[in-house]
């Protein structure tokens, strides 16, 4: 499988991809594995405790958590799962005409209908 | 003769590349080892350029705040302080590396070495000049904005891992916040994607040969800058780290090198911004009589003293009223622009019908 723009094989392409994954955490451990060479490393428990200002730290940190940031997260999710329909159909928009046009627009709208029964329901408001 | 000079310096890192493919030919290697070894030359040289960038927008966000406040900033070390960072990276390189006990140390870890790969794999397809992508992704845009909405994911590992309250506080201020403006942010660049009609980011620098996207969407780019400052956690929207309320928020429990590692990714994430926000608004590298390279890195630059600019002059939001700006206005304001830029688009294109 080729790139149809420029030629160059899908699995050269993302192996560049893979070179820069791999690439930036290697980077990352060699920048940790020299700091580890040159810095002092003496941990003891009272240097250990997690900083909270001075305060002994209360309770577990792992609780559950409000609601209204999972609201959020869903209603980014609809609108994330939009974008990546209205793409393709901005890169073919020039080719598809009137009918792409008010297709997309009626798209459009029931999302815009979605936002506001999510805004008029409360959602978005912060509590 | 001078329009020959100015072409070999348009072009030499190009030439450098094919000295380096030609040198991987004459060692007898094959196509595909040529294409690994020119795939760790791209990461080698991308990661350079970011870094170095990186280093240079601390000192000089340090200077222009200076300069802001009536203040000389740093001048101490080497001609009028332009060596401090190099101090303090060096500084910061030999400080103990402290662990804190309850840690989940696995996560804590994996996030300062997750926290590179997404403004890596970004600048992977960004043209940096005439011919000069490490990547030509034909789908360059949208592999765009996927790979930066992965940067919430580190900021998140710090967060949970360091099993301190304000960095949990931060990291899920920062996740809902970074997800609350990816939205508007896909949403200005889908404009100039309807008007270029392809997500290459070499077409779509080629297409502003006459006239910058910045005029034909400036609408778009406002809420791009807008959600740019959002999405690398800047003032006003630092919220994840709000120093005042969080004490250093996500980054609470970092020390020593990983503290490094955050700080360096924050800039090196604000440099991706502004080269995004350069190639698909502000003409790329595209620009009169000096190297298309040069032009790239003075248009991110100027990106770059804007945010300067605004951190030091706007004061830090609420969290509810980032919330009701994100949701309640940008988004409403993009869609719009989306759809006036389609019927416009359509008109122009096949007139009005009659």
């Amino acid at each position: 499988m080729t790139d149809p723009v420029s030629g160059v094989d899908f699995l050269v392409q993302y192996g560049i991809v893979g070179i820069m994954f791999v690439g930036a955490i290697a980077f990352a451990a060699a920048a940790l594995i020299i700091s580890r060479i040159f810095a002092p490393h003496r941990p003891y428990d009272r240097k250990r405790i997690t900083y909270e200002c001075g305060m002994l730290t209360e309770g577990t940190t792992w609780v559950r958590y409000k609601t209204s940031y999972f609201l959020y997260a869903l209603i980014f999710l609809i609108f994330d799962v939009e974008t990546v329909f209205l793409y393709p159909w901005a890169v073919a928009f020039h080719a598809l005409g009137l009918f792409g046009l008010i297709e997309m627009l009626i798209f459009i709208a029931i999302l815009v209908a979605g936002l506001w029964y999510a805004w008029k329901e409360g959602v978005l408001k912060w509590q | 003769m001078l329009s020959n000079i100015l072409e070999f310096f348009d072009n030499i890192f190009l030439y450098i590349a094919g000295l380096i493919r030609h040198f991987f030919a004459w060692l007898g290697f094959n196509a595909t080892v040529t294409e690994i070894g020119m795939g760790l030359v791209y990461f080698i040289a991308i990661i350079a350029v970011c870094v170095l960038c990186a280093l240079f927008y601390v000192i000089w966000e340090r200077k222009l705040a200076g300069y802001i406040q009536r203040r000389p900033g740093p001048n101490r070390l080497g001609p009028n302080g332009w060596f401090q960072t190099i101090a303090d990276a060096i500084k910061l390189l030999t400080k103990e590396d402290v662990v804190p006990l309850n840690a989940d140390r696995v996560v804590h870890l994996w996030a300062a070495l997750l926290i590179f790969v997404p403004p890596m794999l970004s600048l992977a397809v960004i043209p940096f000049g005439r011919q000069m992508a490490a990547l030509d992704l034909s789908i360059g845009l949208f592999y765009l904005i996927a790979v930066s909405a992965l940067s919430t994911i580190p900021i998140f590992m710090a967060g949970w891992g360091s099993n301190n309250k304000y960095s949990l506080m931060g990291a899920m201020r920062g996740v809902s916040q970074m997800i609350s403006y990816e939205i508007p942010m896909v949403f200005s660049l889908l404009g100039v994607v309807l008007i270029t009609g392809t997500l290459e980011m070499q077409s779509i620098v080629a297409a502003q040969n006459h006239i910058w996207f910045v005029f034909l969407q400036p609408v778009a780019f406002i809420i791009y800058l807008i959600c740019g400052l959002a999405e690398t956690n800047r003032a006003p929207f630092d919220l994840p780290e709000g120093e005042s309320e969080l004490t250093a928020g996500i980054y609470t429990e970092y020390s020593g090198m990983r503290y490094a590692l955050f700080f360096l990714a924050e800039y090196c994430n604000l440099f991706v911004i502004a080269s995004i926000g350069t190639t698909v608004f502000l003409g790329g590298w595209q620009g009169p009589f000096l190297p298309g390279w040069v032009w790239f890195l003075g248009k991110t630059f100027v990106l770059f003293s804007f945010f300067i600019f605004c951190r030091w002059t706007f004061p830090r939001i609420r969290v509810d009223q980032l919330m009701n700006f994100g949701w309640k206005f940008l988004v409403p304001i993009s869609l719009a622009n989306i759809l006036i830029t389609s019927i416009v688009l359509f008109v122009f294109n096949n007139g009005l019908g009659w």
